[in-house]
């Protein structure tokens, strides 16, 4: 009968502090071996972690899902070659296969003259504390975390008589645990949380017309979450706003990005200035450093330092320190975002903007990467459009940075003398990034990080808007 | 099938520990609870600038305990395959539930065995020297290409799934499910213009079918093709018009516009656009859409879903008329209808719903060349990037890659990538013509639902839509422009 209970949470910990406290030593002993194997440099990860998640709908829990997981990789080096392997398997038999098929897949590899961990030098992990990681996000019972995603949804229900369903609310909570460890002694490891709370309601017309949007808030712990009540209320606003769309007439207007979207303009100039499509030539920024992008207004930071941040951590997926990088300056593109390898391609330094998947090279990833505000509030900013789009969501990924192409589908309202007159849907916005840069004629003032990348309001004059 | 038992053999599992593990898992009632042990390893080998410069190999597995109590479901999971790590994580998941314990039905009815993709040696299992070899050769047929081909990035990835999937309804069902893609990249330069091409494929095959089918060089001189072909691309236009789409790839508009659309979950939460019009006009006439996990070989099959039920082949739509929806276990005892063995997930730490397999127009009697002649001023698109849907309002973009211009029944200048868009109730209604020429995609589809990804394939014969939204820059007349 005793299989029965359910198992208490002490017993949870007592495994989670057993497990944290070998991992430095798992990463260290799978470096040392690798290096007894006859690499030359070796490089390993291992990652831990918790989630927590449930899903409200229409009053009733629809799912709870609840579990941990860990993994390891490990990346050695022959000289210039290199080759990565990973595992979830954590017994001595399970991490000597990953070993052995590391050191057997480094001989097929080619000699890249510009491959390899990075200087010793260079290590290192900023000190003091980065706010990254609150035990609370777990601290809530079980039923007060069901209630969090009630109250969400609820909050939406009430909200308008035309809420007549609903995706759900949902709240999240998430730990992980990061170890590195390299063949320059170096070790370094560090804990981030997470937990969000979040409403997807769904508002019906008079002629059974549907429209669905969400709002969400996630913060590094609960404390900084907003309250259910406001996520499900701006959930619904913006569900209801939406009800009624129609399509516009294709026309060349200003386009107002609000801050979510807005956010994907700072992707593709993080895509463009990244180093692995700079090398390449995939990206129509390379060899524009010191040139002129964008307009005056513009201004880009990266910075992984930002305590509490949502792209804060103390070293890079490399283990080197992260730092504040300004990307652009007053429309000038003053540095890439860079990891070791790239930064050798190209003659530069690092930007410690390496990101460390468990298995193949290190990527490019952002700190918390975002554009200077500007001094208008957003309905300044909207205020000063006659005919216009204010774009609240994107469809599709239609942006080549290859050749600067750009072209989404979209939804919004349509601005007419300064203010909101109907919401449109069905459309189009075309244009090409190489233009759009120069082209944002306004910035707003409402930074606010809902995520590593973050914007403003911008307004983006030239588009066209194709519709009817 | 070449893994039978592979949990049996590899981890000592027996079938009284599944009872066990079932058993813990309804410890505190419920109606319904399944274990999904995975199995998967992999490798991926990347060459770029001639070098290869990244290769690895990985192994990840798991088990995923699912219990469902009416409309609720509990779901844990453990990478540690131990007898007290699934048992603590059958009782995690158990506690969705709150009654008095019940007993799963005793002893086991195995699937059915089937084998629609029966590789002796799995590729994962092959000699990588030899996967070494198709990216090299990828590489080098795509520079041989043209002297403006500037760089090439070739990919070649593959994995081995085993899993088991046992219920407590007595379904008892493994499957050992290969993957395997070669990808090829390329930028192309003149002083002036750049243009970049990509093109893939693959399947549930082994190493030999890109030795023979499918080479290396196909794939790589047509992703060159691509990249040299926009350079010259003009300004697409902007604005509704008539649309020609090619057979194949382009079949990613039935995905978006009618597929998730008809995924049993959101019909039975009423949130898709397409809730409540079975039995009604959803197309023309002349459209027939199934979705079949049954085509040997396909990227999208599979012997059995992610919950042990044999895939089948699901008419969607017939002759313009919605038929039904794609479902998996918990919407077809939910809505009362029958399990058409779409359920999915990507892994055992994620909860199975309804997904696509392998969906397709069937074949019309119209000649490609005719459907061409018939516009007169329009866009004739034949190769795509993604796309995307609001499930809710039906509107669906996907993102052409290769088009040209119509004019006068005659395809002239290639343009520029363009997002189309559209609404997926009324889309196929406006299909005018239905091509002879059936195609499937080479296999390079992956599709994202709810966080999860997983493989799958589309086809369509080439067909014309009347009306359609093209998301170019170039002006269609003078009039309508607002500075």
């Amino acid at each position: 009968m005793s299989e029965i209970q359910a198992v208490s949470s002490t017993q949870l910990e007592t495994r989670k502090s057993k497990l944290e406290t070998d991992l430095r030593e798992i990463a260290q002993d799978v470096v040392s071996r690798a290096m007894a194997g006859g690499a030359t440099a070796a490089e390993a990860v291992v990652r831990e972690g918790d989630e927590f998640s449930t899903t409200v709908r229409l009053g009733h829990v629809e799912t709870l899902k609840e579990a941990g997981s860990r993994a390891i990789g490990v990346r050695v080096f022959f000289g210039k070659r290199a080759a990565s392997t990973y595992s979830s398997d954590f017994s001595r038999e399970g991490l000597d296969r990953m070993l052995n098929s590391a050191l057997a897949l480094a001989k097929i590899t080619s000699e890249d003259p510009f491959s390899g961990i990075p200087e010793a030098s260079q290590l290192g992990s900023l000190s003091g504390d980065l706010d990254l990681y609150h035990e609370d996000v777990y601290s809530l019972p079980g039923a007060d975390r069901i209630d969090y995603a009630r109250r969400a949804e609820k909050a939406a229900l009430d909200f308008d008589p035309r809420i007549k369903n609903s995706e759900g609310g949902s709240f999240d909570a998430a730990t992980g645990h990061k170890v590195l460890a390299n063949s320059h002694g170096f070790v370094g490891e560090y804990r981030r949380s997470y937990c969000s709370v979040a409403a997807i309601p769904i508002a019906q017309d008079e002629k059974g017309g549907m429209q669905r949007d969400y709002w969400f808030s996630v913060a590094r712990n609960l404390a900084r979450l907003d309250p259910p009540e406001k996520v499900g209320r701006v959930a619904a606003e913006r569900t209801i706003r939406r009800l009624g769309a129609r399509k516009a007439k294709t026309a060349q207007v200003p386009v107002i990005f609000d801050p979510m979207v807005a956010a994907s303009i700072l992707e593709h100039i993080f895509e463009g200035v990244n180093g692995d499509s700079v090398y390449r030539g995939a990206s129509f920024l390379a060899g524009k450093l010191g040139q002129k992008m964008a307009g005056d207004n513009v201004t880009v930071i990266d910075d992984g330092t930002i305590p509490g941040g949502f792209g804060t951590s103390p070293f890079d997926g490399e283990g080197i320190p992260t730092r504040r990088t300004l990307v652009i300056e007053n429309g000038v593109l003053k540095s890439y975002l860079l990891n070791t390898y790239t930064a050798r391609k190209l003659g530069l330094q690092t930007t410690a903007n390496a990101s460390r998947g468990l298995a193949g090279t290190p990527g490019i990833g952002p700190g918390n990467y975002f554009l200077q505000p500007g001094r208008k509030t957003p309905k300044e900013v909207i205020g000063e459009v006659k005919e216009g789009l204010y774009v609240t969501e994107f469809l599709g990924h239609g942006a080549n940075l290859v050749t600067g192409d750009y072209s989404r589908g979209a939804s919004g309202l349509w601005i007419s003398g300064g203010e909101f007159a109907y919401p449109v849907e069905e459309i189009t916005v075309a244009g090409n990034l190489k233009e759009m840069f120069f082209n944002i004629s306004e910035i707003g003032n409402d930074l606010e990080f809902r995520g590593s990348v973050a914007s403003p309001t911008l307004r983006v004059d030239g588009l066209t808007v194709g519709g009817e | 099938m070449a893994h039978e038992q592979f949990f049996f053999q590899h981890y000592g599992l027996t079938q009284p520990d599944l009872q066990r593990y079932l058993a813990a898992a309804l410890s505190a009632g419920g109606d319904y609870a399944d274990l999904y042990f995975e199995f998967l390893s992999s490798t991926s080998l990347m060459v770029d600038e001639s070098m290869v410069k990244s290769a690895s190999q990985g192994i990840s597995a798991g088990c995923g305990i699912r219990v469902v109590s009416g409309e609720r479901t509990g779901y844990a999971y453990t990478d540690d395959l131990s007898p007290e790590r699934i048992l603590h994580a059958a009782r995690t998941a158990a506690l969705i539930a709150s009654g008095p314990a019940k007993t799963p039905s005793v002893g086991f009815q195995q699937t059915q065995a089937r084998s629609l993709y029966p590789v002796t040696l799995p590729s994962v299992d092959a000699e990588i020297t030899a996967k070494v070899e198709l990216v090299m050769r990828a590489d080098a047929a795509a520079r041989a290409y043209n002297p403006r081909v500037k760089e090439v990035r070739a990919s070649y990835s593959d994995e081995l799934r085993n899993i088991l999937v046992v219920t407590t309804d007595g379904t008892f069902a493994e499957d050992s499910q290969p993957l395997a893609r070669l990808n090829v990249s390329c930028i192309a330069k003149t002083e002036q213009q750049s243009g970049r091409g990509s093109s893939g494929g693959g399947g549930r095959v082994a190493l030999d079918f890109f030795f023979g089918e499918k080479t290396p060089e196909h794939f790589a001189k047509e992703a060159a093709r691509q990249a040299i072909l926009q350079l010259d691309a003009k300004e697409a236009p902007a604005g509704e018009m008539e649309v020609v789409l090619g057979p194949g790839w382009p079949g990613v508009l039935l995905h978006e516009a009618v597929g998730h659309g008809l995924e049993a979950d959101f019909n039975r939460k009423k949130t898709s656009a397409f809730a409540g019009l079975v039995g009604r006009r959803v197309a023309s006439e002349n459209c027939t859409v199934v979705d079949n996990g049954t085509m040997p070989w396909r990227r999208g099959s599979l012997n059995v879903d992610d919950e042990g039920e044999p895939t089948q082949e699901t008419v969607l739509i017939e002759n313009g008329i919605l038929k039904g929806y794609l479902s998996d276990k918990l919407s077809a005892r939910l809505m009362g209808i029958a399990d058409t063995g779409n359920g999915r997930r990507e892994s055992y730490e994620h909860i199975p719903m309804p997904r696509m397999t392998n969906t397709y127009m069937l074949a019309g009697q119209d000649n490609p060349e005719d459907i061409i002649r018939s516009v007169k001023h329009g866009v004739y698109a034949v190769n795509f990037g993604g796309g995307q849907v609001d499930i809710t309002n039906g509107k669906f973009v996907f993102s052409a890659s290769e088009a040209y211009m119509i004019e006068e029944g005659h395809i002239t200048a290639p343009i520029k990538g363009a997002t189309l868009i559209g609404n997926g109730p009324d889309v196929l209604t406006r299909v005018s013509m239905v091509g002879n020429d059936l195609q499937l995609d080479e296999g390079v589809g992956t599709c994202g639902k709810d966080g999860q990804a997983v493989p799958v394939g589309v086809g369509i014969p080439t067909i014309k839509i009347d009306r359609l939204t093209v998301g170019g820059t170039a002006r269609k007349d003078t009039g309508g422009f607002m500075q």
